[in-house]
């Protein structure tokens, strides 16, 4: 359903992505997996179109994108959880789901999105209408995910949702992101914490300065040496 | 105890035009963190419009009132498209140079079609008489004035915190990146924030000209004054700015009151260097440190 080719990001005169190429198919979770600065976020903010691309093609549901706009980007069905979950600070909780919702017409479908939202997160329902700046990090991602999920996307982008967060919140995060996936989402996962990422994920990339050195299924992936000895700890 | 309140009364209706002219500033360096020098001149271009719609064509005060909100916003979106835009990503003294370019354009492209010599509204205008409370006597035109502030001000707090376009533009004040991944347009929405701006520049516009006269370089005084206004109420906020034109606004008239007119403009700076040494977030400013 998705599929990025040849790309090619330039930072002023850095070279930021080199002929970077990946796939994913519906339904599936893939990885993105990289150290920092090997750029993962670059990738992600190419394929939202924030950050433009100097050449190769990013194509979803058959229609190259590389060149569209964030607006009709999202309303194609990518959404995006940014690096630093990016909430807005001085938005109620409530406000920052609706926000997510911005390019939706139907009041009604987005009322039940919302609910969906609340099941999900019952935290989130507790605090609507606290300022988002006052959460807690995990309630934060929570609310980053949450707002992402209300644009409805086909395919959700996220990036480091771990990040900053304890080890048992980390394991409830990556609890989500399985169930978002069963209700039919497809994923693209960047992170640091490749255990965690390659224990959930279908299939799995190596970015190595702007370059993927390595891809598969992420349980072969998990076993190969070169992958234990570089992100896993040995 | 009488006069007192009589010049509360002419602090607050001068306050309330500033707090709208600073209400532009702030909404603007809120979103593109650019301090406009031109919007004192597009105050300027409305009591124009104004004077135009009142004076020759013999149109009732409130409808020029409107058509003036409507040229300024038009007009205030152009001069975001064509000055202000293609400096997106450059630095911020180019754009504030820009900006100052812009103001003394239309000073004297005004000066070139107006002369340069000031105009009055017809007598009365904006109403005419006094209203006696007690021992007070209030002008007319200055209830018109604190009246249509506070209208416009429950307007725009409508706007800004229940409306769609409100929210969006809170959310690319707060965060540009941000709010392009929920799929709002970011041009669109600083568009929206010139017209928000403009429009209440040119309320604020057609009634300073009512009260006073005008002249293409009116707006300069009232233009830094509200830039003052928007600066002590902390730059950026919306209470903020029509709280620092209130209180701008009484405190130069009590000192024109009671100490000498000729010490209220040295009064107003000398309030902008303190707070800018004292508390350089304004008062009701967030301190947030600049990323680098």
């Amino acid at each position: 359903m998705f599929e990025i080719n040849n790309l090619n990001v330039y930072y002023g005169v850095i070279h930021a992505l080199r002929d970077v190429s990946l796939k994913i198919n519906q339904g599936e979770i893939v990885t993105l997996i990289g150290s920092n600065g090997a750029g993962k976020t670059t990738t992600l903010r190419a394929i939202s179109g924030i950050t433009p691309s100097k050449s190769g093609e990013i194509k979803f549901m058959d229609e190259n994108i590389e060149k569209a706009k964030t607006m009709q980007i999202v309303k194609s069905g990518i959404s995006q959880v940014p690096e630093g979950r990016r909430i807005f600070p001085d938005m109620s909780v409530l406000e920052n789901l609706q926000m997510g919702a911005y390019l939706r017409k139907d009041k009604e479908e987005i009322r039940q999105d919302l609910e969906q939202v609340y099941l999900r997160f019952p935290r989130l329902k507790d605090r609507r209408t606290q300022l988002a700046g006052t959460l807690s990090g995990g309630e934060q991602q929570m609310l980053a995910m949450g707002r992402a999920l209300m644009a409805k996307p086909k395919l959700l982008l996220l990036d480091e949702p771990s990040m900053g967060l304890s080890p048992v919140l980390v394991q409830e995060i990556f609890q989500i992101i399985k169930d978002i996936n069963k209700t039919g989402t497809t994923i693209l996962l960047v992170e640091q914490n490749a255990h965690m990422a390659l224990s959930i994920a279908n299939r799995a990339y190596i970015l190595e300065t702007g370059e993927i050195t390595m891809s598969g299924d992420a349980s072969e992936l998990a076993q190969s040496d070169a992958v234990r000895k570089a992100y896993l700890g040995g | 105890m009488e006069q007192f309140l009589q010049q509360m009364i002419n602090g607050i209706s001068i306050g309330s035009i500033y707090a709208l002219v600073a209400l532009g500033y702030t909404m603007v360096y809120g979103i593109i963190k650019l301090i406009n020098f031109a919007h004192g001149d597009v105050m300027m271009i409305g009591a124009y419009v104004g004077y135009a719609c009142v004076a020759l064509f013999n149109i009732p005060f409130i409808p020029s009132m409107l058509i003036a909100m409507v040229v300024c916003s038009i007009l205030g979106v152009i001069i975001e498209r064509v000055a202000y835009k293609p400096l997106r990503n450059a630095q911020r003294i180019t754009v504030l140079i820009t900006a100052i370019g812009v103001s003394f354009l239309l000073e004297y492209v005004m000066m070139y079609f107006v002369g340069a010599t000031s105009k009055t509204y017809p007598q009365g205008a904006l109403g005419a008489g006094k209203l006696s409370l007690g021992a007070l006597s209030i002008n007319v035109e200055q209830v018109y004035v604190i009246t249509t502030t506070i209208i416009m001000m429950i307007v725009l707090q409508y706007i800004i915190k229940r409306t769609k376009l409100g929210k969006a533009m809170r959310a690319v004040s707060s965060d540009q990146d941000a709010a392009q991944l929920m799929g709002i347009s970011v041009d669109r929405t600083i568009s929206f924030t010139f017209i928000l701006g403009s429009s209440l520049a040119a309320v604020a516009g057609v009634m300073l000209g009512a009260m006073y006269t005008i002249s293409p370089l009116m707006g300069v005084q009232p233009g830094l004054k509200a830039f003052v206004a928007a600066v002590f109420g902390g730059i950026g906020s919306i209470p903020g700015a029509m709280l620092g034109g209130i209180l701008l606004g009484l405190i130069e008239t009590l000192v024109s009151a009671y100490l000498s007119s000729s010490y209220k403009d040295a009064v107003a700076f000398a309030i902008l260097i303190i707070v800018l040494i004292v508390r350089p977030a304004g008062i009701l400013g967030k301190n947030v440190r600049e990323k680098v």
